[in-house]
């Protein structure tokens, strides 16, 4: 263990004390002051100060082009009776729920399947985290070819093999189109689930999985009793920051649909930024964005808890 | 409680081949120790009979059944794990009972068996903590009480103290051994520390890059080892050994080693006049010749107390021999003095095969 001796070191008895003289170089509280300011700007300046200005915007009326005045909580009450908010609210919800559940039984077969002794290992777990790397614009015009109405990849393979008789409307169709882009999403974040969940079952020591087969478990039992219970801190962690990226989601529903067709993939996000920016109506926008608070904190608080050290993690050293 | 017999067991892995053909037959009830350098084999023989590692040739058998196909939980064995493997998201309890749950014993009956061990093992004040709440002591007793709870035919160990501290390594040896006289079930203990083995075992098994070296009990091994290598492994400090070549005249044979050195062979020992052999003498039989004495000339180049005895290494010729006395002799490095051979306590084997004569 590292102890630092720099700063708990007792003042050396001096010889003749000289005249006390303030040294910023030996002021513990100072010199923590002064390493934590780029730091603390950089969170003020690109965080604090837009989240405020957010909330601001959200109680006013502001246009692009116009400055806006204060009126209250009148675009909450607007959005109150707004359908199409309430739609994509619902659309939010059914991507988060449906994506993050996919994505974590997805990555955690397999990270199973991972962490098995397979040839070209390390070739696997390169190729596995690609979907991750490219860019998230990018493999959404990916995405876009293959559920392209016309010249889908998967419509014509469908047809060959005689399961379809027409073209399936991947993107035109309000529930296809749901389907469609969280396929899309689970597709871009099972890699981070899966690598996260890979390093969490790599530190569970073999000899558990040897002692838990003297004792009589079958492989379902094994995972059940040895592997599940000890990877439960890394799930919570990789499952809250799932969570969140999914809820937040923005570039991938913007270039497949952009909240189309009939608002059936609008998600919070895609129509704060509609009615904001093409729309004009930043007041609207930014109200929009800051109804994501609410539930962004109770996922940050569920994780808080989710997060806590577990009992059998608490006490002893070695 | 059963016996287990080990048939002309090999192991390869893949086209290298890590134990050779071995035979050990342990009786029930009895305590045999697999010892010897790491990387002979030991802890991947006993890993083949708990049934981690497939067997590659041979045949081992528990109380009569060949077990050579059958799955770990069906060969009614335990293991203690060197790093204990304890599931640390269990408490001690649940640890004790995992194996009785899987088998969907009754409950009242995992609890008497479980508040059994723990008493056996002075752990019921620590049933409701978790292992990384408990010491190494109490976690080493954990990883047995689990193993006393399933009851099985054998226990295997696999260097179950390598992780404890000296003292602590010393008392749970101890331990160990008195729950066997106890329990009385058949276990088979690996370990590299000879020490280990000598205190603990009814028998050890010596072995030496995937062969068996000898067999037998304690005494037998220190007393007369079979070759080079167990007499160089067992006894600590190890013997000295010299190079020599066997003279024999009558009734008498002595080893002639360089520097006009005569080593008294022991009373019956093989080998003909004019062989190339190595004499072997462990500390405690090397005594420091009084005044008037004759003995082996030889110069104090160390001097070790220990407080039971004091270990002095001398210069003997070209080689440095070590000589244990529990005398306290002003010995002062440089200083010179002559050894005597106690007569009947030499080994002499031959230099090729490092065979005992």
């Amino acid at each position: 263990m590292f102890v630092d001796t720099k700063h708990h070191r007792p003042a050396k008895p001096r010889a003749a004390p000289a005249p006390p003289r303030f040294r910023l170089g030996e002021s513990r509280a100072a010199m923590g002051l002064l390493f934590m300011l780029p730091a603390a700007s950089i969170l003020l300046l690109f965080l604090a100060y837009p989240l405020g200005l957010g909330v601001w915007l959200g109680m006013t009326d502001t246009r692009v082009g116009r400055i806006g005045h204060y009126i209250g909580i009148e675009n909450y009450e607007m959005l109150w009776m707004d359908s199409v908010f309430w739609t994509s609210v619902f659309n939010t919800f059914l991507y988060t729920v449906v994506a993050s559940i996919a994505k974590f039984a997805l990555g955690l077969y397999l990270a199973l399947l991972l962490n098995r002794h397979l040839p070209f290992k390390a070739f696997l777990r390169a190729i596995v985290l690609l979907p991750w790397i490219v860019p998230t614009a990018l493999s959404a015009i990916a995405f876009w070819w293959i559920y392209d109405s016309q010249f889908s990849i998967v419509s014509w393979s469908l047809q060959r093999l005689g399961l379809i008789d027409n073209y399936i409307n991947f993107l035109g169709d309000p529930a296809w189109a749901r389907a469609s882009v969280i396929i899309a999403n689970v597709w871009r974040g099972i890699p981070f689930v899966a690598i996260t969940l890979l390093a969490g079952l790599q530190t569970i020591p073999p000899s558990l999985y040897e002692a838990a087969t003297i004792d009589g478990a079958t492989p379902w039992q094994r995972f059940r009793y040895v592997t599940f219970p000890m990877l439960t801190p890394i799930i919570a962690v990789v499952m809250t920051f799932s969570v969140l990226f999914t809820f937040t989601d923005f570039q991938l529903i913007y270039v497949l649909t952009r909240g189309g067709p009939l608002n059936a993939t609008h998600l919070m996000a895609t129509l704060s930024f509609q009615r904001a920016i093409p729309g004009g109506n930043l007041g609207e926008g930014a109200a929009i964005a800051v109804t994501m608070i609410p539930f962004l904190l109770s996922a940050i608080l569920f994780s808080y808890f989710g997060l806590q050290r577990r009992r059998w993690q608490h006490g002893g050293t070695d | 409680m059963a016996s287990v017999d080990i048939r002309q067991v090999r192991k390869a892995f893949g086209t290298f081949e890590v134990i050779h053909g071995i035979d050990v037959d342990i009786g029930d009830e009895e305590f045999v120790v697999l010892v010897g350098p790491s990387g002979c084999g030991k802890s991947t023989l006993l890993r083949m009979i708990a049934g981690l590692e497939q067997i590659s040739g041979g045949e081992i058998s528990i109380g009569g059944r060949v077990v050579n196909q059958m799955p770990p939980k069906e060969r009614d064995i335990a293991m203690v794990f060197q790093n204990y493997a304890l599931y640390p998201h269990m408490n001690v309890f649940d640890n004790m009972a995992f194996s009785m749950k899987l088998r969907h014993a009754e409950k009242s009956l995992i609890e008497q068996r479980v508040r059994q061990a723990a008493e056996i093992l002075d752990l019921t004040k620590y049933l409701d903590r978790y292992p990384r709440q408990l010491s190494g002591g109490q976690r080493q007793r954990v990883a047995m009480g689990r193993a006393i709870v399933r009851d099985p035919q054998v226990f295997l160990f696999d260097e179950p103290l390598s992780n404890l501290d000296a003292k602590l390594r010393v008392q749970m040896r101890t331990e160990i051994k008195a729950l066997h006289q106890r329990l009385r079930t058949t276990s088979i203990y690996v370990t590299h520390d000879q020490i280990e083995a000598m205190t603990m075992a009814d028998r050890i098994v010596v072995m030496h890059e995937g062969h068996v070296e000898q067999i037998g009990t304690p005494l037998e091994l220190y007393d007369r080892p079979a070759n080079l290598f167990v007499a160089g492994f067992i006894g600590s400090p190890a013997m000295n050994f010299m190079e020599g070549t066997l003279r024999r005249e009558g009734d008498r044979a002595w080893v002639a080693a360089k520097g006009d050195l005569a080593l008294p062979a022991p009373r019956g020992v093989g080998g003909s006049d004019g062989q190339t052999v190595v004499y072997g003498i462990r500390p405690g039989h090397l005594r420091i010749a009084s005044d008037a004495e004759q003995g082996l000339p030889a110069e104090v180049e160390v001097i070790e107390p220990t407080g039971d005895n004091t270990l002095v290494f001398c210069r003997l010729g070209d080689i440095i021999v070590c000589a244990a006395t529990t005398e306290r002799h002003p010995l002062q490095p440089g200083e010179r003095l002559r050894l005597v051979p106690q007569r009947d306590a030499g080994h002499v084997f031959d230099a090729a095969t490092g065979q005992r004569l």
